[in-house]
């Protein structure tokens, strides 16, 4: 008999074929699903070509997938070429997976594009070339971010040595108050633990707030653990997942629960019902304040989008506040999928399209979706911050230079506090507009 | 092995948009140009305060720099293989740091680029920018030449002969793990080999 096993212990020892692992044990790994965008694809392929040969296959045609979603909408030549090369590859090895540029099946951001499409399935090990990958943990599925050289090595093998992480459990009890959302809940955990606090660690999400959530609200706290230095996130399955999961696929899976007596590295609980509008200040995801004490702060410039905060869930939270007023400062939204953008057309409240409330209130709208100016980008990316801007982003990283010129400042916030914030031109509290 | 040159001072969270700005990753590593490019971009996103020379000097493509002292969670944010390949191709062989995140750990060593060693003790006010060392990876010690100081170092244990050999693919080709390419004539060896066409 083997000892109890955490979620993510079990769905590693499932995938290297053991009865049990432990944290520490290094283990080899089948991989479900291989993800690679425009950025890390091209690398990827250059060292899967010079390491298997020219003429080498996949290990699976139908586990690689590959969105573009990067620098898409952009005059950059090298950018261009970068999908060039994905789509000459995909054609060569006839990838079933690819979401490419230009056609009806192009998605947008890849961790969103990922689960709309059915590849987040629960029980299964997801490797992507991009940190953000851990999102998918939110559908029970072991996630984690890997470099092009790993990912070479998969893309040949369909296999990654990986060390059993130990997992960290957040616990959050009592109902949220319904000017919270899940991005102030991980920005809390990122403020208490640190920037490093979940390094080589897994992180569980529990407690009946957190099973409350809808998916994408979940998908927000597994995005952010890599802020904390996480290797991956890990949710229990439900009848929320299956409910989100249903329609988008059809291959059958085996979701994972903790054993009873499974060992946690910590487990932190949180009364969910105390819980205040939280912001990361410049240049940090942990330099945490509660909204309503930043109200000095000055801003020029506010942002809505990415993997973090730029899914339905976030633009209908956004449009909220954001209904019948008229934003102060530059305010960029940018949906994170093309079933995003379409969204902003159909979602309505009060009987408005999201659309017509946002142009109505000053809005600067992409509704072409990708990553955009989450990370900075060619200089030429839609809401990119190319001067001394201080913007408010419901994105994930505020490093200097992440959303463009260093001499920028990123505050990141909900998708409540970033309106709010667009609204007065000054960090603000939503429960001042949300009364 | 001992590496021998003059060290750059940095401080705690060198994430990976200082360490290669997003602009750039439009360059493709396994593309000989585009990597010697990396390389001259390396820390081009470094805030870098008044006293700070830059990393690569101007007009330049590489770094006279051989090792960078860091404090904690050198390379944290994203999974961009770019980070660890332009320090590699400017020239760095080394990262000296207090921790390291863990994606940026272990692209360094499947690539091979730069050796990254963890020290017990902060070493950031241990030294200044330019000082002379000597980094021994079979003794684990970083020695500052001037006073003679020595500090111990973390093994890297099994890390090492990945690194050494070039990098993952190189390493478990070394070691019997996967066949050489058909009809190639096998991979790159040693730190920092770069890319192939």
């Amino acid at each position: 008999m083997s000892a109890a096993m955490t979620m993510t212990e079990k769905i590693l020892a499932r995938a290297a074929g053991k009865q049990g692992v432990e944290p520490g044990d290094n283990v080899w790994v089948r991989a479900d699903v291989l993800m690679t965008h425009d950025v890390c694809g091209p690398g990827t392929i250059g060292i899967f070509k010079r390491e298997f040969g020219k003429q080498a296959r996949v290990w699976d045609r139908e586990r690689v997938v590959i969105i573009p979603d990067h620098y898409i909408f952009t005059k950059d030549d090298k950018a261009h070429r970068n999908v060039d090369i994905l789509r000459v590859f995909a054609g060569e090895q006839g990838l079933p997976h690819l979401y490419d540029v230009g056609t009806p099946r192009y998605k947008g951001v890849c961790h969103i594009a990922l689960a709309e499409e059915g590849h987040t399935r629960p029980g299964e090990v997801l490797f992507g070339t991009d940190s953000h990958t851990c999102t998918a943990g939110a559908f029970n599925q072991f996630a984690t971010g890997i470099g092009n050289t790993d990912a070479a090595f998969v893309m040949g093998t369909g296999k990654l040595l990986v060390k059993v992480p130990p997992t960290m459990r957040f616990v959050f009890e009592g109902e949220i108050p319904d000017f919270i959302l899940a991005k102030d809940l991980i920005l809390q955990i990122i403020g208490d633990i640190g920037v490093d606090g979940a390094t080589y660690r897994s992180m569980e999400f529990a407690g009946e707030a957190v099973m409350r959530l809808s998916m994408e609200e979940r998908m927000t706290l597994a995005n952010m653990v890599i802020e904390a230095g996480g290797k991956n996130g890990v949710i229990a399955c439900d009848e929320t997942t299956r409910a989100y999961l249903r329609g988008r696929t059809t291959t059958p899976f085996t979701p994972v629960e903790n054993d009873p007596g499974a060992r946690f590295l910590v487990e932190k609980r949180y009364d969910a019902r105390r819980l205040e509008p939280t912001v990361a200040r410049p240049h940090s995801p942990d330099n945490r304040a509660l909204a309503r004490e930043l109200g000095d702060v000055q801003l020029t410039r506010a942002y809505i989008g990415s993997c973090t905060g730029g899914k339905i869930t976030d633009f209908v939270n956004a449009a909220r506040v954001l209904k019948g007023r008229h934003v102060a400062v530059d305010t960029f939204l940018v949906p994170s999928t093309m079933d995003v953008s379409r969204g902003l057309r159909v979602q309505t409240i009060d009987g408005r399209p999201l659309l017509d409330i946002f142009r109505e209130a000053g809005c600067q709208i992409s509704l072409d979706a990708s990553c955009a100016a989450c990370l900075g980008g060619p200089r030429d990316t839609f809401g990119r911050i190319n001067g001394p801007e201080v913007c408010i982003s419901t994105t994930n990283r505020n490093f200097p230079g992440r959303m463009g010129a260093k001499e920028g400042q990123v505050y990141l916030a909900s998708p409540y506090t970033v309106a709010a914030s667009a609204v007065t031109g000054r960090i603000t509290d939503p429960r001042e507009l949300l009364q | 092995m001992t590496i021998t040159g003059r060290v750059y001072v940095l401080g705690d969270n060198i994430d990976t948009d200082q360490i290669i700005p997003a602009e750039y990753l439009n360059l493709v590593p396994t593309i000989p140009e585009e990597y010697r490019k990396l390389g001259s971009y390396a820390l081009a996103g470094l805030a870098r305060t008044p006293d700070q020379p830059p990393f690569v000097p101007p007009g330049t493509m590489a770094t006279p720099y051989a090792i960078i002292v860091a404090g904690k969670n050198f390379g944290c944010g994203s999974s961009r293989e770019h980070a660890p390949v332009a320090l590699g191709a400017a020239g760095l062989k080394a990262v000296v740091a207090e921790s390291f995140a863990r994606i940026f750990f272990r692209n360094c060593v499947a690539t091979g680029e730069l050796y990254p060693c963890e020290t017990p003790a902060r070493l950031t006010g241990a030294f200044r920018t330019n000082d002379q060392v000597v980094l021994d990876l079979e003794a684990n010690t970083l020695t500052h030449v001037d006073t003679g100081t020595v500090h111990r170092l973390r093994p890297l244990g099994d890390a090492g002969p990945v690194i050494a050999a070039g990098g993952l693919f190189a390493y478990a080709r070394q070691t019997g793990m996967i066949a050489a390419p058909p009809g190639e004539g096998g991979a790159d060896a040693g730190p920092g080999a770069g890319p192939d066409d």
